[in-house]
C-alpha cells in the first residue's frame, strides 16, 4: 500500500459544505480492538478504492449501547442511543454502513422508536451491492478453489435474516464454500452475543466458541470467514485452543475482499 | 333402556363440556394475568404464518423423523375426530351410524379412519420408543423429571388405547352387521378391523351387542376424558398452537423492545421538552413476576409442549450450562398456574408475594447469548428470549445484581463511550495508520 489514505470525518466534510453519501459507523471494537482495527482498515481501503463518498464520526462516535441493553441496563442504552441520535440527526445522516452486526442491529431496529431513522446496512451487504453493480470485480484468482467456511453471526443471520449477501461475496471470490452443519438459520452462536463478550461464561462443560470452532475446523476449510468483530475474536481463540493457527485463518469478509484486490 | 342410555350420554357430555369450559376460562384468566399488549397489525401476514407454521407444520419437519410421525398423529387426530360428530349424534339421538346415509363417501371415510388409526398407533409407539428406548437426550434433561415425562407418557398411552378401542368397536360392529342384528345397519368399510373379527366371532349376538356398547362408550368416554386432561397438560398445544402462531412476533428477532417508561425518564434528563410530565414514574423496571410479562409470553408458556428443540439448539445448554429455554417456559406456566390458584382462593387483587425469580436463577438468566436459536427452533414460534431478557432487566435495574465485569463495562460505556477502558479521544487513532 503506497498511497496514504486520509479518512474524512463528517465534521470535516460539513465544514467544507459537503455531506457524505454514507456514514461508516466504525463501532467500539473496530475502533479500539487491534484485531478488529484490521477489518476497519481493510473496509476503508475498499471504500476508498471504489470511490464512495463516505465519512466517519471520529471522536463524535459513541457506543450504540447494545452491550448495556443486552446486559439489562436499558437506562444506559437509551442514554447512549439518544446522544448518538442527536449527533446523527444534527448531521442529517441518512445512510449508515457498519462492520459490526451488533451496531447494525441496534441502529437499524432499536433506534427508530427513539427518533433515529436511517437506512442502515451491514458492510457485507454493501460489498455485495458493489459486486452486483460491477464496481468491485475480481480478476485475480487468489481464492479460486480455496476451501472457505462461513460463520453466520446471530445478529446478522437469525436476528435480521441476512444470509445470502456474505455468501455471494465468497462466490464472487471464486472460493469453494464449505458449509458447517449448523449454518444459516441454524447457525451456532460463537458465544459472545448478549454482552457475553464482556464477562466470563457460566459454569458448564465446554466453552461455546470451542464447540463452534471445532465444527468450523471439521469442514476442512483453510479459512473461517466471519462478519463480526466478536465472532472473529471468539473463533480465533477457538483456533488457538485447537492449536491450528498455522493451518486455519479467521478472516472477515472485508479482509478477504481487500486481499483479493491487493489493497 | 334405550332412553336411559341417551339420557346418560347427554349428562356425561354436559358434565365433560362444563368442566372443560371452566378450565379453559381459568387458563384464559391466567394468560391475561400478563400485561396488555395490542398485537393486531399485519393481519394478512399473521394468517399466513399461522397457515404455514401451525396448520402446515413447516417447522416440525425441520427434524424429519419426529416431523413425519407428528404429522401422522396430527392428521389422524383431526380427521378421526370427524367421527366424533357421528358419535355425538348417535349418542343423543339413540341412532347407530347416523351418517351412513352418505353412502360410499361414508364407507370410504370409515375405512380411511381405520388406516389413520393404525398410523397414529404406529407413531405413538415410535414416540414412546424415542423417549424410552432410543433415549433422545432432549427428553431426559433435568426439567423433564417427574410430571413432565409422566404427562408425555400418559398422552401417548391414552392415544394408543383410544385407537385400539376404535378398531375393536368396528370389529364387533362388523360381526353384528353380518349377522343382521337388529339396529346394526350395514355401513362402513373395515380394511383393518376385519382382521380383528376373529377375536369376537365365538360370542353370541347378545354378548356382541353388549361388547359393542362397551367399546363405543369406552371410546367416547376416553375422548371426553382426554378433552378434560388436555388443559392440565402440555398437550394444550393442539389448540393453542394456532393462536400462538397468529400472535407471533413479526419484527426482526434482533429487535428488543425499548422501554417507553425509561424513554420518558431519559428525555426528562436530556431534553425535557420531549418528556411527558404527566407520565407517572414507573413502579418497577423489568420482569419480576408473570404479571410483568406480556400476555403473549404467557400464551407462549401455555402453548409449549416441552419438545425441547429450543434447549437442544441453545448454545449455553449444549455446552453444559444450566440455562434451558424449555425450563424457562415450563417455569413461567407453573408460576402463572400458582398465582392463578392463589387468586382463586384469595380474590383477584391478591398477590402471594412470590416471583418468577424463585423458579429461575440468575445463573440461568446470565447464560443467554440472545442468539435466538431457541426461537428459530420452536415449531410454534415461542419466544423464551423475551422472558429471559425481561428478567435480566429486573436483576440489573432493580437489584443492581450483575457480574462485576458487566458493572465495569457499564462504567466504561458511561465514561469512555466504549465498553473498554480506552480514552474516547483515541477513538479514531486507527485512521492515522492507513
Amino acid at each position: 500500500m503506497s498511497e496514504q489514505i486520509s479518512v474524512p470525518t463528517v465534521a470535516e466534510l460539513v465544514a467544507k459544505g459537503e455531506k457524505p453519501d454514507v456514514l461508516f459507523w466504525v463501532g467500539c471494537a473496530g475502533s479500539f480492538d487491534e484485531r478488529a482495527q484490521k477489518v476497519t482498515k481493510a473496509f476503508v481501503k475498499i471504500l476508498h478504492h471504489v470511490g464512495l463518498k463516505y465519512a466517519i464520526l471520529g471522536t463524535e462516535e459513541s457506543c450504540t449501547g447494545d452491550p448495556a441493553k443486552r446486559a439489562g441496563n436499558e437506562f444506559l442504552f437509551q442514554m447512549q442511543a439518544m446522544a448518538n441520535i442527536a449527533t446523527l440527526n444534527a448531521y442529517r445522516i441518512s445512510k449508515i454502513v457498519t462492520t459490526c452486526p451488533h451496531c447494525f442491529n441496534t441502529l437499524k431496529n432499536e433506534y427508530p422508536s427513539l427518533g433515529g431513522n436511517y437506512d442502515v446496512i451491514h458492510h457485507t451487504q454493501l460489498l455485495q451491492e458493489l459486486i452486483d453493480e460491477g464496481k468491485l470485480t475480481f480478476g485475480k484468482e487468489s481464492f479460486k478453489g480455496r476451501k472457505i467456511t462461513y460463520h453466520d453471526s446471530c445478529y446478522l443471520g437469525r436476528a435480521n435474516g441476512v444470509y445470502d449477501a456474505p455468501r455471494k461475496i465468497l462466490e464472487a471470490l471464486d472460493a469453494e464454500l464449505v458449509e458447517m452443519k449448523r449454518c444459516r438459520k441454524n447457525g451456532l452462536c460463537c458465544g459472545a452475543g448478549g454482552a457475553q463478550m464482556f464477562k466470563d461464561a457460566e459454569q458448564g462443560n465446554k466453552e461455546i466458541n470451542i464447540e463452534r470452532t471445532e465444527e468450523a475446523i471439521e469442514t476442512g476449510a483453510e479459512i473461517i470467514s466471519a462478519n463480526c468483530p466478536f465472532c472473529t475474536t471468539m473463533i480465533r481463540d477457538g483456533v488457538k485452543h485447537a492449536e491450528k493457527e498455522d493451518k486455519v485463518e479467521v478472516l472477515d469478509l472485508a479482509e478477504l475482499v481487500a486481499q483479493a484486490k491487493e489493497l | 333402556m334405550q332412553y336411559i342410555e341417551q339420557l346418560l350420554f347427554v349428562i356425561v357430555l354436559g358434565v365433560a363440556i362444563y368442566f372443560f369450559i371452566k378450565k379453559v376460562k381459568q387458563i384464559r384468566r391466567n394468560i391475561f394475568l400478563g400485561k396488555d399488549e395490542i398485537i393486531n397489525d399485519q393481519k394478512a401476514e399473521r394468517w399466513k404464518v399461522m397457515a404455514k407454521v401451525a396448520l402446515g407444520q413447516s417447522k416440525m419437519v425441520v427434524r424429519p423423523v419426529a416431523g413425519f410421525f407428528h404429522i401422522l398423529i396430527y392428521i389422524g387426530f383431526v380427521l378421526i375426530n370427524i367421527e366424533v360428530l357421528e358419535i355425538l349424534i348417535d349418542g343423543v339421538a339413540g341412532t347407530h351410524r347416523s351418517l351412513s346415509f352418505l353412502g360410499s363417501i361414508y364407507n370410504t371415510a370409515i375405512g380411511f379412519f381405520e388406516i389413520l388409526a393404525v398410523l397414529v398407533l404406529i407413531a405413538c409407539v415410535v414416540f414412546l420408543a424415542r423417549r424410552f428406548i432410543v433415549k433422545i437426550p432432549r427428553f431426559h434433561s433435568p426439567e423433564m423429571k417427574g410430571w413432565a415425562t409422566k404427562d408425555a407418557t400418559y398422552i401417548l398411552v391414552i392415544e394408543i388405547v383410544l385407537m385400539v378401542a376404535l378398531l375393536k368397536m368396528n370389529a364387533v360392529d362388523q360381526l353384528l352387521q353380518v349377522r343382521g342384528a337388529d339396529h346394526y345397519i350395514a355401513a362402513g368399510s373395515f380394511p383393518v378391523s376385519q382382521y380383528l373379527t376373529g377375536l369376537f366371532s365365538n360370542y353370541d349376538t347378545s354378548t356382541l351387542v353388549v361388547l359393542e356398547r362397551v367399546f363405543w362408550w369406552f371410546h367416547i368416554l376416553g375422548i371426553l376424558f382426554f378433552l378434560n386432561y388436555v388443559p392440565y397438560s402440555k398437550h394444550l398445544h393442539i389448540f393453542l398452537a394456532f393462536p400462538n402462531t397468529w400472535y407471533s412476533r413479526l419484527s426482526p428477532s434482533g429487535e428488543f423492545q425499548n422501554m417507553p417508561e425509561i424513554t420518558n425518564e431519559v428525555n426528562m434528563m436530556l431534553d425535557p421538552s420531549k418528556a411527558d410530565p404527566n407520565m407517572p414514574p414507573p413502579e418497577k423496571f423489568g420482569v419480576n413476576d408473570v404479571t410483568d410479562l406480556s400476555w403473549k409470553n404467557l400464551l407462549d408458556a401455555y402453548s409449549c409442549t416441552e419438545c425441547g428443540r429450543c434447549t437442544s439448539s441453545c448454545p449455553a445448554n449444549i455446552t453444559g450450562k444450566k440455562l434451558s429455554p424449555r425450563k424457562i417456559m415450563m417455569d413461567t406456566r407453573d408460576r402463572a398456574e400458582e398465582l392463578g390458584k392463589a387468586k382463586d382462593k384469595n380474590g383477584s387483587d391478591y398477590h402471594d408475594g412470590k416471583s418468577l425469580h424463585d423458579l429461575i436463577s440468575q445463573e440461568e438468566l446470565l447464560a443467554c447469548t440472545t442468539c435466538n436459536a431457541c426461537v428459530e427452533a420452536c415449531p410454534i414460534n415461542i419466544n423464551p428470549v423475551e422472558i429471559i431478557f425481561g428478567m435480566r432487566q429486573y436483576q440489573t435495574l432493580e437489584k443492581s445484581a450483575m457480574p462485576s465485569e458487566w458493572a465495569m463495562m457499564n462504567n466504561n460505556i458511561e465514561n469512555n463511550q466504549a465498553p473498554w477502558q480506552f480514552s474516547p479521544t483515541d477513538r479514531a487513532n486507527w485512521s492515522k495508520e492507513i
